[in-house]
């Protein structure tokens, strides 16, 4: 049966081809991109100054690498990203879990939850920092505003659209409460609650980068700040690509978890 | 042999909507005794699944009494199997842990069980299989698998082979059957297929439509395996479709009226 299944997902290449030329295929608008954008920059055909070729900002990355405090700046984003994550994220999941499993709950939280969500995320930016000042309290705040929204909400509705059909099996099976709290309610929500750490985890390098420029002695989001202000856009850049790969390892490692969890599950 | 184990009488259903009030069930009487076959048929509408769904605890009646075992029905549990038309399998959990379901498979006394089950259901080298692995007919045998478990009293089964294809219903008439004889559990099979009613009933009660009463009851005193092509096949065959007739004759005598 399971060779069935993978079938229908393959597209029909010859072997010979295989994965590789596939993949091969994806990289050639981005190849083409790098070297073309080399080639115009070498020709003098754009400025440098304000659009530094690829091979401009490798040497940037290089030298940020050997001058020591690139790792110090990328262990402060780790730092506030996650611990801000893991706060506003794991609130969400219990208040969701709550809202979700309680109708009192839901009555009482539910509205107010929604509207703090209608606050456009970056607007308190300026209230945390009047409250928690510049330091890390502020910026971690930020991020655990932002990664509590995603989380809450998929877990809410992963819980509420259960399917009732499953339900009617679990009576006629005589489960107790807990049980269909554990054996059915939980495991049906996997998937929206995944779909709901990715959203906050993208939500969490965003709202990290807010952060991080609004003042701060290091991090990823400072150095940006610093080399804008001295007219590095090359270390702009660096930010940026550093910034884009974090997240996507993030999200892949998730995926990944994703997949080895929600083996039976047909979407995966 | 002859214990009632099932006694339903004056049982009535009401639904009330909006604008009117629907009789699913009128006065329905019905008894059904220890280890034997009962199928009900009926045309859809005549209130064959509420019927099932009652005794399942499921839905509670208007009026009337269901006993079991001569104790009222208060709620669902687990001395009523009950399959559904569709699996509703947990998809998080492979067949063997779908069967077994709370219960830990662990427990040597579980396990032990559940292998027997699979066996009887022949599912044999799918007991790590994920439900979206399994065709239709697989996954309603994990589906029974999963009633059987239980030990019910009475298994009460809702069209279960209703959305499968011709062969792969009369093979799991065959499995069903097989589980009959094996188990001896007491069954009550609602269809809409009258050549399933005869295959696997001892009894055939026959429901009428709008409001849902008993019209007509059917013993088939045939033994198993039941051949289709046989003359006395045939002959019930005839019976049964014969009352059906008659109750569509007045379906459409009414809706004449009507206009």
């Amino acid at each position: 049966m399971r060779a069935v299944v993978s079938e229908k997902n393959n597209i029909k290449l010859p072997t010979f081809f295989g994965k590789g030329l596939k993949g091969a295929i994806g990289w050639i608008i981005p190849i083409a991109v790098l070297v073309t954008w080399q080639i115009l920059g070498d020709l003098k055909l754009i400025k440098t100054l304000i659009f530094p070729t690829p091979l401009m900002i490798w040497d940037s990355f290089l030298w940020l690498c050997q001058n020591g405090d690139l790792l110090d700046h990328i262990n402060g984003t780790f730092f506030r990203t996650f611990l801000g994550f893991f706060i506003g994220g794991g609130l969400g999941l219990i208040i969701g879990l709550f809202v979700g499993l309680s109708k009192i709950c839901e009555i009482l939280l539910n509205s107010t939850v929604q509207m703090i969500r209608m606050i456009p995320h970056i607007s308190v930016t300026f209230l945390f920092v009047l409250w928690l000042g510049i330091g890390d309290a502020s910026k971690i705040m930020l991020i655990a505003k932002g990664s509590f929204f995603p989380l809450y909400i998929f877990t809410f509705l992963g819980i509420r659209n259960v399917d009732n059909k499953l339900f009617e099996v679990t009576k006629i099976l005589g489960y107790s409460r807990l049980k269909v709290v554990t054996r059915l309610i939980l495991p049906a929500t996997i998937p929206q609650l995944v779909l709901g750490i990715r959203q906050s985890l993208g939500i969490a390098w965003g709202s990290l980068v807010v952060a991080e420029m609004m003042g701060s002695s290091n991090g990823l989001g400072y150095l940006m700040m610093d080399a804008r202000a001295m007219s590095d856009t090359a270390t702009v850049f660096v930010g940026i690509i550093l910034f884009t790969i974090f997240a996507k390892l993030t999200d892949s490692i998730v995926l990944w978890i994703e997949k080895l969890l929600l083996r039976w599950n047909t979407t995966s | 042999m002859s214990e009632k184990l099932l006694e339903i009488s004056q049982l009535s259903k009401r639904f009330v909507t909006e604008k009117k009030e629907v009789i699913a069930l009128n006065n329905v009487d019905l008894y059904v005794t220890e280890g034997e076959f009962v199928t009900v048929i009926g045309p859809s509408g005549c209130g064959k699944s509420t019927l099932l769904r009652i005794i399942a605890g499921l839905d509670k009646q208007s009026s009337g009494t269901v006993l079991l075992a001569k104790e009222p029905i208060t709620g669902p549990g687990i001395d009523k199997g009950f399959v559904f038309q569709e699996p509703r399998l947990f998809p998080w959990l492979t067949v063997e842990k779908n069967i077994a379901a709370d219960l830990s498979l662990k427990d040597p006394d579980v396990r032990k069980r559940v292998d027997e089950l699979i066996k009887l259901v022949r599912l044999t080298g799918f007991e790590k299989a994920y439900p979206k692995e399994l065709s239709g007919g697989m996954a309603q045998r994990v589906s029974i698998a999963r009633a059987l478990l239980r030990k019910p009293k009475i298994l009460l089964l809702d069209e279960p082979f209703g959305a499968l294809d011709a062969f792969t219903r009369e093979h799991m008439q065959e499995v069903l059957l097989d589980v009959w004889r094996t188990n001896g559990t007491t069954m009550i099979l609602v269809t809409h297929d009258i050549d399933e009613a005869v295959v696997l009933g001892n009894r055939i009660m026959i429901l009428k439509p709008r409001p849902g009463e008993i019209k007509a009851q059917v013993t088939v005193d045939l033994p198993f395996p039941r051949k289709k092509s046989s003359q006395s096949f045939q002959e019930i065959r005839y019976k049964v479709l014969n009352e059906f007739e008659k109750i569509e004759e007045i379906a459409w005598g009414e809706a004449g009226a009507g206009i």
